[in-house]
């Protein structure tokens, strides 16, 4: 619970029914979680799958300790980073990745995962990942690729000269 | 020490730039040849579009998180030419004459644009580069060039190592290039190279060189897991006579600093003086109605851009900014560029963000415009302020995604002058695209990574003075006889256009130096075979009649 929240803060989703904790819901359509990045941070091909649960208690820790600095209270029903509001999440989420901060390279690459599965479904095939309709690649607008899965574009230039070019530019078009 | 050692004449490390273009012509020249590398060996068939962890898209590339910076090269035969957008620009004469850090000129002395040209004009016919036309022009290209006219500046078409007439525009050029369109090493250098009897051995990644006692190298490794690079499946070692190191600016002073012990002090600048080619990406978000309103632009079906993901990589730079007669550090190109999603989407910063500006809500309102973004790729004059740390165990990462992606010892921390050129690049990048309401535009991020670069330069640069130079003029490692240095950690400094033309003229350069010391260590070797694709030109014109003649 407490990874979907943390991947709901990096690309944020919809709620997935009314009574959805994880996904903050600020977000219209799919995000990061609905896009897979559980399944791609559990992968070992990641290399971050073996620390995963130091990671959701260490942030579930900061969280606490971000809500005691700022007098907030925290419904216990749910770890501490899930009971966060989605601006703390995404303020601690500041205050952890900032240059400087001892454990910023554990929560860039949390967060560049969380990223990548709404991105490029890193976790999936892509061309099948576009035919199911795979919520990041869609709405990023990825095009269908042809039939053997490869993707060609026969249009692809305006065809026409846009500009001077530079008075130094050699015969094989290097600068001079 | 053991007898059974295997043995070869030259022993090439990497299988990019400089290892290719060595490995060829030392093989041509009758040397016995043996190139290790630490990549896979692929095939244009298993060159995938697919950004799936364990397709060729992470299998070839490798991606170094450093401190400050982070380098992005090919992790494959053939290198950075694999997974390279194949721009390739000779530098501008003015590079040659700069002073960057040390406060004199740079360069050795026998190295000019004059002196470089007719390895530029060998490697030219090598790779088949032309210069593009319009036509040829992505929809990327000629938005961005459309802008530079608009705002009172110049574009230029690039010139590219790209067959268009078989390049289908599918923009997955980092991944390898499936159709054989882009002009690869594994197309010219390296067929040539096997076919004169070098041997290629992927997956095997040099870890350190000790000396034998009569002055040749043994070269030790440890082979590589085919899937996970994490894992080691064996290790060597090979004994040559001549060793050219070739495993890229950001491994080859590695290889160096962990040999140390072995083969005694290395020369001060090994490790030193790194630059990642002042590069620097901003994302601009255009808008997509004045793009037609201010250009006129259409591309059917009422979409006049929208085209971020169509094309190739770099199509069009501007290069008003490399004028000789301005000051150093106020000089760069502004080159169109495609980045595909992953490691990029997330360095790229939502423009007058209110919250974060790397991710959350606003970052994905702007991942939905992504079919209408324009990457604009800078190449400013840094500092060469990056230094090499101790080398990691293996390698030059600690390694921690099964590929791709690994943490590494460099350090970079911008100097005045390089955030100052960075600045004034990002500044001008902004006037340009958010004249008249075109795009909204902000720089990647630093804060993550650190600054990134696709070319590492210099961490063991050739010149005059060995206080702030690794190599002698001729590539040859300082009071380490028989040690060559080709690729681009041998070029001095940054050179405001993409590299690997100046890596491989400066290899084709070096080759007559390392034959002469071959020579001298006994190898029955000699120079002067022709560029490896020399008869190009004249296969082109008769393949086409083989069908017919055959009939
Ligand atoms: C995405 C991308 C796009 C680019 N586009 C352009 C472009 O359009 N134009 C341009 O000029 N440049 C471009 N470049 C840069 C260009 O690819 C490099 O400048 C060039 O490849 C460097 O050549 P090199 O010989 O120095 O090293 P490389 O080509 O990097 O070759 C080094 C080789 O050594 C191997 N190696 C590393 N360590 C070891 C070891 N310990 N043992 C054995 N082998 C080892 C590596 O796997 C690699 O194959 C691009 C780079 C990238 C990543």
């Amino acid at each position: 619970m407490t990874l979907e929240a943390y991947a709901d803060t990096i690309v944020p989703g919809e709620k997935r029914s009314a009574d959805d904790r994880a996904i903050a819901g600020v977000s219209t359509g799919g995000g990061a979680v609905q896009a897979g990045a559980l399944e791609l941070l559990q992968w070992d091909a990641t290399g971050i799958h073996d620390g995963l649960d130091d990671l959701v208690r260490l942030v579930n820790e900061h969280a606490q300790a971000y809500a005691a600095e700022r007098g907030l209270a925290l419904d216990p029903a749910v770890p501490p980073f899930v009971a966060l509001e989605y601006p703390d999440r995404a303020a601690l989420i500041q205050l952890l990745t900032k240059p400087g901060h001892p454990e910023k390279e554990f929560w860039v690459l949390l967060s560049l995962f969380c990223n990548m599965a709404f991105d490029s479904a890193a976790h999936l095939n892509t061309a099948q990942a576009m035919a199911d309709g795979h919520p990041g690649l869609k709405a990023m607008g990825l095009t269908q690729p042809d039939a053997d899965g490869l993707w060609r574009f026969e249009d692809y230039s305006y065809g026409r000269e846009f500009a001077r070019l530079h008075p130094d530019t050699t015969s094989t078009g290097s600068p001079a | 020490m053991s007898t059974t050692a295997e043995r070869t004449d030259v022993l090439v490390i990497g299988s990019g730039f400089g290892g290719a273009i060595a490995a060829y012509h030392l093989a041509a020249g009758g040397a016995d040849v043996t190139v290790l590398e630490r990549g896979p060996w692929l095939e244009s068939k298993e060159f995938e579009h697919d950004y799936k962890l364990g397709s060729s898209y992470t299998r070839v590339f490798d991606f170094t998180v450093g401190d400050g910076m982070s380098i992005l090269g090919g992790n494959c035969v053939g290198g950075g030419s694999v997974v390279y957008f194949a721009a390739m620009p000779r530098a501008p004469r003015f590079v040659f004459d700069r002073q960057g850090s040390i406060g004199r000129r740079m360069w050795p002395g026998a190295v000019s644009r004059d002196t470089l040209d007719p390895w530029y004009d060998r490697v030219e016919e090598s790779l088949s580069i032309t210069k593009q036309n319009w036509n040829d022009v992505s929809y990327a290209g000629g938005l961005w060039a459309a802008a530079c006219n608009h705002s009172g500046r110049t574009a230029n078409p690039l010139a590219v190592a790209i067959d268009n007439t078989k390049c289908v525009n599918c923009n997955w050029m980092m991944a390898g290039c499936r159709f054989e369109a882009k002009q690869s090493l594994l197309v010219n250098y390296l067929p040539a190279a096997i076919a004169h009897g070098a041997r290629i051995r992927p997956l095997h990644e040099v870890q350190h060189l000790s000396r034998t006692p009569d002055g040749s190298y043994r070269v030790h490794y440890n082979v590589v897991h085919d899937d996970d690079y994490r894992l080691q499946a064996g290790s060597g070692v090979i004994e040559a006579k001549i060793v050219v190191m070739a495993a890229g600016a950001g491994a080859t002073p590695v290889i160096l600093q962990r040999s140390e012990a072995h083969l005694g002090t290395m020369p001060r600048a090994v490790g030193r003086y790194f630059s990642g080619n002042g590069e620097r990406l901003n994302t601009a978000v255009i808008d997509e109605a004045k793009a037609a309103e201010l250009f006129g632009l259409e591309r059917g079906d009422g979409l006049a851009y929208a085209a971020n993901h169509i094309g190739k990589g770099p199509t069009v730079a501007s290069w008003d900014k490399l004028d000789g007669s301005l000051p150093e550090y106020s000089r760069y190109s502004l080159e169109q560029l495609y980045f595909p999603p992953g490691l990029g989407t997330i360095l790229a910063q939502v423009p007058g963000a209110t919250g974060p500006s790397w991710f959350g809500k606003e970052k994905k309102e702007i991942l939905k415009q992504w079919a209408s973004w324009l990457t604009i790729f800078t190449m400013i004059e840094d500092d060469n302020e990056g230094v090499f740390g101790p080398p990691p165990a293996t390698g030059n990462s600690h390694r921690i995604s099964q590929q791709m992606l690994g943490r590494g010892n460099l350090r970079y921390e911008p100097t005045k002058n390089t955030l100052g050129a960075w600045a004034a690049s990002d500044a001008e990048v902004k006037e340009i695209l958010e004249k008249d309401g075109l795009a909204k535009v902000m720089p990647w991020t630093n804060d993550l990574v650190g600054a990134y670069t696709v070319h590492p330069l210099s961490s063991c640069r050739m010149g005059d003075d060995p206080h702030t130079s690794a190599l002698d003029d001729r590539n040859e490692l300082r009071d380490h006889p028989g040690i060559f240095v080709t690729d681009g950690s041998a070029v001095p400094g940054a050179l405001t256009v993409n590299p690997a033309m100046t890596i491989a003229a400066l290899a084709e350069r070096a080759v007559p130096g390392i034959v002469q010391a071959a020579q001298r260590r006994g190898i029955s070797v000699t120079y002067g075979a022709p560029a490896p694709d020399g008869s190009a030109s004249g296969r082109k014109n008769v393949l086409p009649l083989l069908p017919s003649a055959r009939g």
